[in-house]
């Protein structure tokens, strides 16, 4: 039987009277790429949430990689890396520091550092650009330097929270490259969402899709195609979830995003 | 080997916080020492008070039979910069909040206590150097130490005023989601304080009602101490303002960490 990484049941979030994850469970097989889509505020992020220790649900359960998220921070922490929808890197740092603090925080010894950094850094082909401050990086760099940090401290999982927003076809392109090598030389389960559903096509194994906080289809995308009688994801997609257009309230990070652009000018 | 858990590397309880609250320290001082534009900024303000009031009430303060003003200036001037310096790098966390760095830290397997610690001993820091920096600055306006052997408590005053308004500053960039109460921090907390604090007049023979202000002003005790250092006689007396800044710092600290532990991102 295969492994479970990830495993929830009954997981619920309400933040007062808004239920914004209703009671779903899932597993995610050790080793795959497992896609959990759904239109804007679905709960998608508040269930990302959950399962990376930075929301407590409200009830139910969580195992990651066999630990409580809640009960045993560290050890979930560990288990994990994140490459979160905003940038969070350390714009006047170097790659290079961005590397090494986030090794230092995870408690990755002085000699694994050096060695994990360049090998990453290599890999995502920014090793030339180490030693350049954040802020001179293009969206697609800083996106390719996350995932390199995230993969720092050897995670067993990635969470990838849409990973490719405003990125160019060729970046994207890159980014899975790298993506689906790790998943499949160092067996790592990659959990991510994505709004670009021929991506989720391409590079998922399986995929849930979330609507109104509760899961109301999983399957592998051919199964999903097969159940609406579709040809295309993005086609299942919408047979599932309904052509009418979601509102997302905006939140302070959309509006401390605008102000920081007027600052910089 | 990668040695990511205590387990494995074989590190100690005590030595592994360390190496966290170590690497925000050092994060905080980088990006202090890379932003010119901000050290040489700040210093514009401490130098236009020793310059303008200094020069300016100068020969008022004389007539009034209180000796020589910049000798009683420079050292609220100095605990000014620390002030505003400490404050800042405290509320620096809001932008980091929804961008930068503070997500990549709270999913990293340290404590919110040891993410708190780092980031208020940096900003201390920081805040120290300012002040070591404004305190050079002073002798150029024509500032001198009365008694040189009382600059080591000078110094301990300093690191004293920079903790207590850095963690004040974390606490208050805890309760805030953006930069829009910005102006009222400003005007009602930080600029009360430093107005209040007897850094640009003695604070005697006030109306009862703001000398008691005065006396719960913190900066008023960290300026006391600055006086009865550096320059002029302690009002409250030396020993009494080291027990009331240190008494305030720890609670400040005690505050700020369980506030910053309720952020939610």
């Amino acid at each position: 039987m295969a492994e479970h990484i990830i495993e929830t049941k009954n997981l619920v979030k309400k933040f007062g009277d808004f239920v914004a994850v209703d009671s779903i469970s899932f597993s995610v097989e050790k080793g795959t790429v497992f896609a959990f889509l759904g239109p804007n505020g679905a709960g998608k992020t508040t269930t990302i949430k959950m399962l990376t220790t930075l929301l407590a649900p409200t009830s139910g359960m969580i195992l990651l990689n066999g630990y409580d998220p809640q009960k045993r921070q560290h050890d979930a922490r560990a288990s994990f890396g994140i490459v979160f929808q905003d940038p969070s890197l350390d714009d006047e740092l170097t790659a290079y520091e961005n590397m090494d603090m986030h090794g230092m925080l995870y408690h990755v010894n002085a000699k694994d550092r050096k060695e994990r950094i360049k090998q990453l850094l290599e890999f995502v082909e920014l090793w030339d650009r180490k030693d350049s401050p954040v802020k001179q990086f293009s969206g697609g760099m800083k996106r390719r330097l996350e995932i390199a940090r995230g993969f720092m401290h050897k995670p067993k999982i990635l969470f990838l929270d849409e990973p490719t927003v405003g990125l160019d076809p060729q970046t994207r392109n890159h980014i899975w490259t790298y993506l689906r090598k790790l998943n499949q030389e160092e067996g790592l389960t990659v959990f991510l969402t994505t709004h670009h559903m021929e991506e989720a096509e391409r590079v998922s194994d399986h995929i849930a899709i979330i609507d109104h906080g509760k899961i109301i289809a999983s399957g592998s995308p051919e199964a999903l195609k097969a159940k609406t009688n579709t040809t295309t994801l993005e086609d299942a997609f919408l047979a599932l979830t309904g052509s009418s257009i979601r509102h997302e309230e905006v939140s302070s990070a959309d509006a401390l995003r605008s102000q920081r652009r007027m600052w910089r000018r | 080997m990668l040695c990511v858990l205590n387990e494995e590397c074989g590190a100690d309880n005590f030595y592994l916080p360390m190496i966290a609250i170590y690497t925000l320290w050092l994060r905080q001082l980088k990006r202090y020492f890379r932003s010119k534009s901000r050290i040489i900024g700040s210093l514009g303000q401490p130098v236009l008070f020793l310059v303008a009031l200094g020069f300016g009430f100068g020969p008022i303060f004389q007539r009034a039979g209180q000796g020589n003003y910049i000798q009683f200036l420079a050292p609220g001037v100095i605990a000014m910069s620390i002030l505003f310096t400490s404050v800042f790098s405290g509320i620096e966390i809001i932008w980091d909040r929804q961008f930068g760095f503070l997500k990549e830290t709270l999913v990293a397997p340290v404590s919110r206590f040891e993410i708190m610690l780092g980031r208020t001993l940096g900003g201390a820091t920081v805040g120290v150097l300012q002040g070591i920096i404004v305190f050079f600055l002073s002798f150029i306006i024509g500032f001198r130490v009365v008694n040189w052997s009382l600059l080591p408590l000078a110094f301990v005053f300093m690191i004293l005023i920079a903790l207590l308004f850095t963690a004040l500053g974390t606490g208050i960039a805890s309760l805030l989601q953006d930069m829009t109460g910005f102006q009222l921090i400003m005007n009602f907390i930080v600029m009360p304080i430093f107005f209040l604090s007897g850094s640009l007049f003695p604070p005697n023979g006030l109306p009862s009602a703001l000398d008691l202000v005065v006396k719960i002003d913190p900066l008023a005790y960290g300026v006391d101490g600055l006086h009865g250092t550096l320059g002029q006689m302690a009002q409250f007396g030396l020993a009494t303002d080291f027990w009331v800044l240190s008494v305030i710092v720890v609670i400040f600290i005690a505050i700020g960490s369980y506030l910053f532990s309720r952020i939610q991102v």
